[in-house]
């Protein structure tokens, strides 16, 4: 690419990005906070990709984009609503005093000695010669890790340890929410046209999540992306009325979301039993192994993440099967009925 | 000529976008807007995919690109109407 | 044709910035909404168009994921929530 339009087009995302962030913690108003970071999720997806960072793009998109997004508003639901004009009076009122002022002007002034050594210390690392030991490092073993993918390869074998804790802290996480009780009430059941969005989005949504976690073994790609996305098809079915959104009972639920820790863990501990190292792939399984790890991590963020959305458990099995909307439906054709059996009589 | 007709395509996309954001601007209301915002996801997307599809490497991405613009179509649509909804509603409430 | 692309995209990153302006300054939240949702659009015009330009065959994967999401975005924004817990 053109390096000058290159540069231009740099520019331009930065200051979005950074005008972006300041706007949206700088206004009074939590819901016009939290749309203001989706956009940001948005424009930050987007610095990935130019970054030539996919897989990161690909997380910030599923994740910052669109996950927070709704799982913001979501828990913005419960809070009563603070009318602008009156938060910002109320804002005005709280700066007035001396002590805060000068708080904020500290804090301020601390903050902006932190990013200018931060900038000081990135570009001397970009000035000098290429950092890539690591790079080369990852490189030389990708053969024998199981994957063509560097990163699936770097998080599943390589540092598969870490990744490993990180489910662990998404389990913790489950608990909490799985703590708070019973979850929120729920969306309206959809009316015709969302529906019919809704039929097609969710199946849509399962199939590129499955390819997500396909494709990562040798793209750009892997369970967490491929989690939040089945998440996303969560979200959908529940925003269009569906309460339970065909999970399974509470039992099964719970043993899906502790798969992927389990999983690993045992994997781990096996291999250990075989006299390898923790978690030590061999190579010829190594690829098996990374899919069927992953294939159990997918579920469980997935599950992790549509609990967040909804707040807490689920309802228990056995709701009614009959929505209003489709009582209505019913009524109308009921209706209809008669007429059309009117017209079949007379004789068309 | 594959190359002509595709940067025409290209071209013709990115200027819907942009007639998209200068109506999204300039409209004086919610209901307006909504129009605006339809013309780049249809018509801009559209243009761009039709432009890039000549150009993809094989059939694979091609058909990804098809996918996209008719996720967004579907997609834009209804959350258009959504939001449209639910501005009327906000508006009858007391 | 890598020089159209680099137009494009600039012409795009124009489109995005007016949307911004849209975000900032719209009065309502389903204004500001509705320019999130450009912006989404405004930037997976740009990842396909990045795509073929710096080389990155997956930002493709990168735009479905965006153009997917951004939308289940826009509809929790409109979910209106029901009455009773007991539904």
């Amino acid at each position: 690419m053109n390096p000058v339009s290159l540069q231009l087009f740099d520019v331009l995302l930065l200051l979005s990005i950074v005008g972006l962030a300041w706007a949206s913690l700088a206004s009074p108003d939590d819901r016009r906070s939290v749309i203001l970071f989706m956009a940001l999720g948005l424009l930050l997806a987007l610095a990935w990709g130019r970054l030539l960072a996919p897989d990161v793009a690909l997380a910030e998109a599923a994740i910052g984009a669109g996950l927070s997004g709704a799982l913001l508003l979501a828990a913005l639901r419960e809070q009563p609503r603070r009318e602008a004009p009156g938060a910002t009076e109320a804002v005005a009122k709280r700066g007035s005093s001396p002590l805060q002022a000068m708080t904020q002007w500290v804090v301020t002034l601390l903050c902006a000695g932190l990013a200018g050594i931060l900038g000081w210390v990135l570009m001397h690392i970009f000035a000098g010669p290429p950092l890539d030991r690591l790079t080369q490092a990852v490189s030389a073993n990708l053969g024998v890790s199981g994957v063509s993918n560097p990163v699936t390869a770097v998080l599943l074998n390589f540092r598969g340890y870490d990744t490993l804790l990180e489910l662990a802290v998404l389990l913790t996480a489950v608990l909490g929410i799985l703590a708070l009780g019973p979850g929120r009430a729920g969306y309206q059941p959809a009316g015709p046209i969302f529906d019919a969005l809704a039929r097609s989005l969710a199946p849509l949504l399962i199939l590129v999540s499955a390819y997500l976690l396909w494709v990562g073994a040798h793209a750009p790609g892997g369970a967490f992306q491929a989690g939040a996305t089945l998440a996303a098809a969560g979200v959908v079915l529940r925003l269009a009325g569906r309460q339970r959104i065909g999970l399974p009972p509470e039992g099964a639920l719970r043993l899906v979301m502790a798969a992927g820790v389990g999983l690993f863990l045992a994997v781990g501990l096996s291999l250990l039993l075989l006299g390898r190292p923790f978690l030590g792939y061999p190579p010829a399984w190594a690829g098996a192994l990374i899919l069927v790890i992953e294939s159990a991590a997918m579920l469980s963020i997935a599950a992790t993440l549509v609990l967040a959305f909804i707040g807490g458990r689920l309802p228990a099995h056995g709701i009614p099967a009959a929505e209003p909307a489709t009582r209505r439906r019913e009524a109308i054709t009921t209706a209809a009925a008669p007429e059309r059996g009117g017209e079949e009589q007379s004789g068309c | 000529m594959i190359d002509v007709v595709s940067s025409l395509l290209i071209v013709a996309g990115v200027g819907f976008y942009l007639a998209g954001s200068i109506g999204l601007l300039r409209l004086p209301e919610l209901y307006a807007r909504l129009h605006a915002l339809t013309k780049a996801d249809n018509l801009g997307l559209g243009l761009l995919t039709a432009g890039l599809m000549l150009q993809s490497p094989d059939l694979l991405y091609a058909l990804k690109l098809l996918l996209i613009w008719l996720a967004v179509l579907a997609a834009s649509a209804t959350s258009a109407h959504l939001i449209a909804r639910h501005a009327r509603r906000r508006e009858k409430r007391p | 044709m890598s020089e159209l692309y680099s137009l494009a995209v600039l012409g795009l990153m124009s489109s995005l910035f007016l949307g911004l302006l849209r975000v900032l300054r719209g009065p309502g939240a389903a204004d500001r909404m509705l320019a999130v949702q450009l912006i989404g659009t405004t930037g997976v015009g740009m990842l396909l168009l990045l795509g073929p330009l710096l080389g990155q065959r997956a930002l493709i994967d990168v735009a479905l994921i965006l153009a997917l999401l951004a939308a289940v975005a826009a509809i929790a924004f409109t979910g209106e929530p029901r009455e009773s817990r007991d539904d």
